[in-house]
């Protein structure tokens, strides 16, 4: 069989050197999670992983990793659309505090939040009168974690947006398009990709939080704990195999999650295939 | 649709992009904006599509003033440079675009939508590529598309921002034969910007030679290349060669060389004022012997034979500047000159141009 050329120099040092760099960094570490879960019999294995508080954990940190980062997919759409396509005086400014959810210890984040959202704090008081409770509850976690999550929407669209020429919006109007049916028919579509990278770094993000949650969730069994939470309390007890359990679960539906946005990209990439 | 445009003014910043520019367009005309990069076209067919505002000014269709409409509300179709097809729409969804985005009781139902895409298809003889993505056609037939996509909405004007300019050279001659006959068809008022000479004496019924913001010249093909208005559409429109030369009385001196010029006779121009005499290179007379005075020696430096013409490039004796002489391929023949060689250039057929006089 005759070796394909490619014009590319180098293809097998490149792939030898990827591998060798993807083992280290992530799949011997993750291959331990699960060696070390294969220590259990199936039965305390499904035992461990189906116990309603760790179930109950579950749920919490997917559905509010998924509703902070819908809330991210909004807000950090139109965040990146003002950043863009307005010029203001303090946008630079506004600009670089986007990535300080990155930079700060998510602690000081949690903390931060709980001051706030707290029955005596600053927004929690007036909360608090309408009948809202933030702190304490799964809100909280929902409002930690679309903290954390917010660079991400923005960064990755704010370039494509950039790009995007003007001529297409030009084009729509002269046909005789609307401003919204502009941006829902010409320009929301271009940014999909984009968003919907953005939208699955902020969940995945979010999935593994751990930080700023722990002071604003309260972490009460079956109502605000999530699950890192909950790995952590049985790594504290010792129960190194427990926490594998939790740990390799969460990981494979995290990983089905990101498989899923991941073909749901290259699907709409080959639709649209650039030349 | 008739366009009248009246005292347009537009600056960028310091940059004046036009300076109180006047044109009107009688309905169903295909014209021209030809000139040079720069020279404000393109912003003049923005301003008429209403896709930029003029500082000061008045645009009206028909007579009815249009300034202040927005770009979709004045009915015109407006085919882009890059062509801005939608990549994430099918051929037929971009032709489509303009009849589906309409307000619900204007829409037309989907059988006529379906109907009205394919017979624009057709129109522009792209009918089998329906259900393909911009990024699998080529830059021809993007362009084909981008047209349909501005006829679909039934447009009272035409306009096209330098239609051909991303093409090559073969299919560009193509496109712009068909273009041509699809007005000859349709008859829709079209306006297109280019800065090739070639495409627009070639296409268009009338030519507007813009330059620096102003209008140079209007008129039909022929006239604006037979009968220049000044120097710069002289110049714009093909190769020329130029002699800088004096007034004296009715003559002109080039060099050692004297021309008469009887139309400058009574114009009472001062002696010794400068002048330019210009010639097309297909215009200068070649010999090999000099017979009068009014002829400048030269050296022949490079004979280039292109099809049935020769261009000789031509070094003056007397000054060194360099002169383009074209020749049919008999006349060469009856020469005989070879590279190194003296030749005289007759002075005839010249045009003249002298500042501040109107010739």
């Amino acid at each position: 069989m005759r070796k394909t050329q490619s014009i590319l120099p180098g293809f097998g040092p490149a792939l030898g050197y990827t591998l060798t760099y993807i083992s280290l960094v992530l799949l011997i570490p993750l291959a331990m999670v699960f060696l070390k879960t294969l220590t259990m019999s199936w039965e305390t294995f499904w035992r461990t992983v189906t116990d309603p508080r760790v179930l109950a954990s579950y749920r919490l940190s997917f559905l509010a990793s998924f509703l902070g980062a819908s809330i991210n997919g909004i807000f950090g759409l139109l965040l990146a659309w003002v950043l863009v396509r307005y010029r203001f005086p303090g946008q630079r400014i506004i600009d670089a505090l986007l990535d300080l959810p990155f930079a700060m210890p998510t602690a000081v984040a949690g903390i931060a939040l709980t001051t706030l959202y707290s029955t005596n704090g600053w927004f929690g008081r007036y909360l608090e009168n309408i009948g809202i409770k933030v702190a304490y509850t799964p809100l909280g976690v929902v409002v930690a974690l679309t903290f954390i999550g917010l660079p991400f929407v923005v960064r990755t669209i704010q370039p494509v947006l950039q790009d995007l020429d003007k001529e297409y919006e030009e084009a729509a109007a002269s046909l005789g398009a609307s401003r919204w049916q502009t941006f829902s028919r010409v320009i929301f579509p271009a940014l999909v990709p984009s968003w919907l990278t953005g939208f699955a770094l902020a969940f995945a993000r979010a999935l593994g939080e751990y930080g700023s949650v722990v002071f604003i969730s309260g972490n009460m069994p079956m109502r605000t704990e999530i699950t890192p939470l909950l790995i952590r309390t049985k790594l504290e007890q010792f129960d190194y195999t427990g926490a594998t359990a939790i740990a390799l679960v969460m990981m494979i539906i995290s990983f089905i999650l990101l498989l899923i946005i991941n073909l749901l990209q290259n699907w709409n990439r080959r639709r649209m295939a650039s030349h | 649709m008739s366009i009248k445009v009246e005292h347009i003014t537009k600056n960028y910043g310091d940059f004046q992009a036009l300076k109180d520019l006047s044109l009107d367009i009688p309905g169903g005309e295909l014209v021209a904006l030809l000139g040079p990069s720069g020279s404000g076209k393109t912003t003049l067919l923005r301003i008429i599509a209403g896709l930029e505002q003029p500082d000061s000014g008045r645009i009206t269709f028909h007579g009815e003033d249009a300034t202040s409409q927005s770009v979709g509300k004045r009915q015109v179709g407006f085919v882009f440079q890059h062509y801005a097809l939608f990549r994430n729409m099918t051929v037929f969804e971009n032709v489509a675009f303009g009849l589906r985005v309409k307000p619900r009781r204007e829409r037309l139902p989907e059988s006529v939508i379906r109907a009205k895409v394919h017979q624009l298809l057709k129109l522009v003889q792209m009918e089998w590529y329906a259900d393909r993505y911009p990024s699998q056609l080529s830059g021809g037939q993007r362009q084909r598309i981008a047209l349909a996509r501005a006829l679909a909405v039934e447009p009272k004007v035409l306009l096209l921002d330098e239609p051909f300019g991303a093409l090559d050279a073969k299919v560009r001659k193509e496109l712009r034969r068909w273009i041509r006959q699809l007005h000859d068809e349709i008859h829709i008022t079209s306006i297109f910007v280019t800065h090739d000479q070639e495409e627009a004496l070639e296409v268009a019924d009338r030519v507007v030679v813009m330059n620096n913001g102003r209008i140079e010249q209007i008129g039909t093909p022929e006239e604006v290349y037979e009968h220049p208005a000044n120097l710069f559409v002289y110049q714009f429109l093909g190769d020329i060669n130029l002699f800088q030369g004096r007034v004296d009385g009715n003559r002109i001196k080039v060099g050692n060389s004297e021309v008469a010029f009887p139309e400058l006779a009574g114009m009472a121009i001062p002696d010794d004022k400068t002048a330019i005499a210009y010639a097309r290179p297909h215009e200068l007379e070649v010999y090999g012997e000099s017979h009068g005075e009014n002829a400048i020696e030269a050296e022949v430096r490079h004979v280039r034979v292109i099809g049935p013409t020769v261009r000789l490039e031509l070094r003056r004796r007397d000054n060194g500047g360099y002169l383009d002489a074209e020749l049919s391929k008999e006349r060469f023949h009856e020469l005989k000159v070879r590279v190194g060689e003296r030749v005289f250039v007759e002075l005839r057929n010249l045009k003249i141009f002298v500042e501040d006089y109107q010739i």
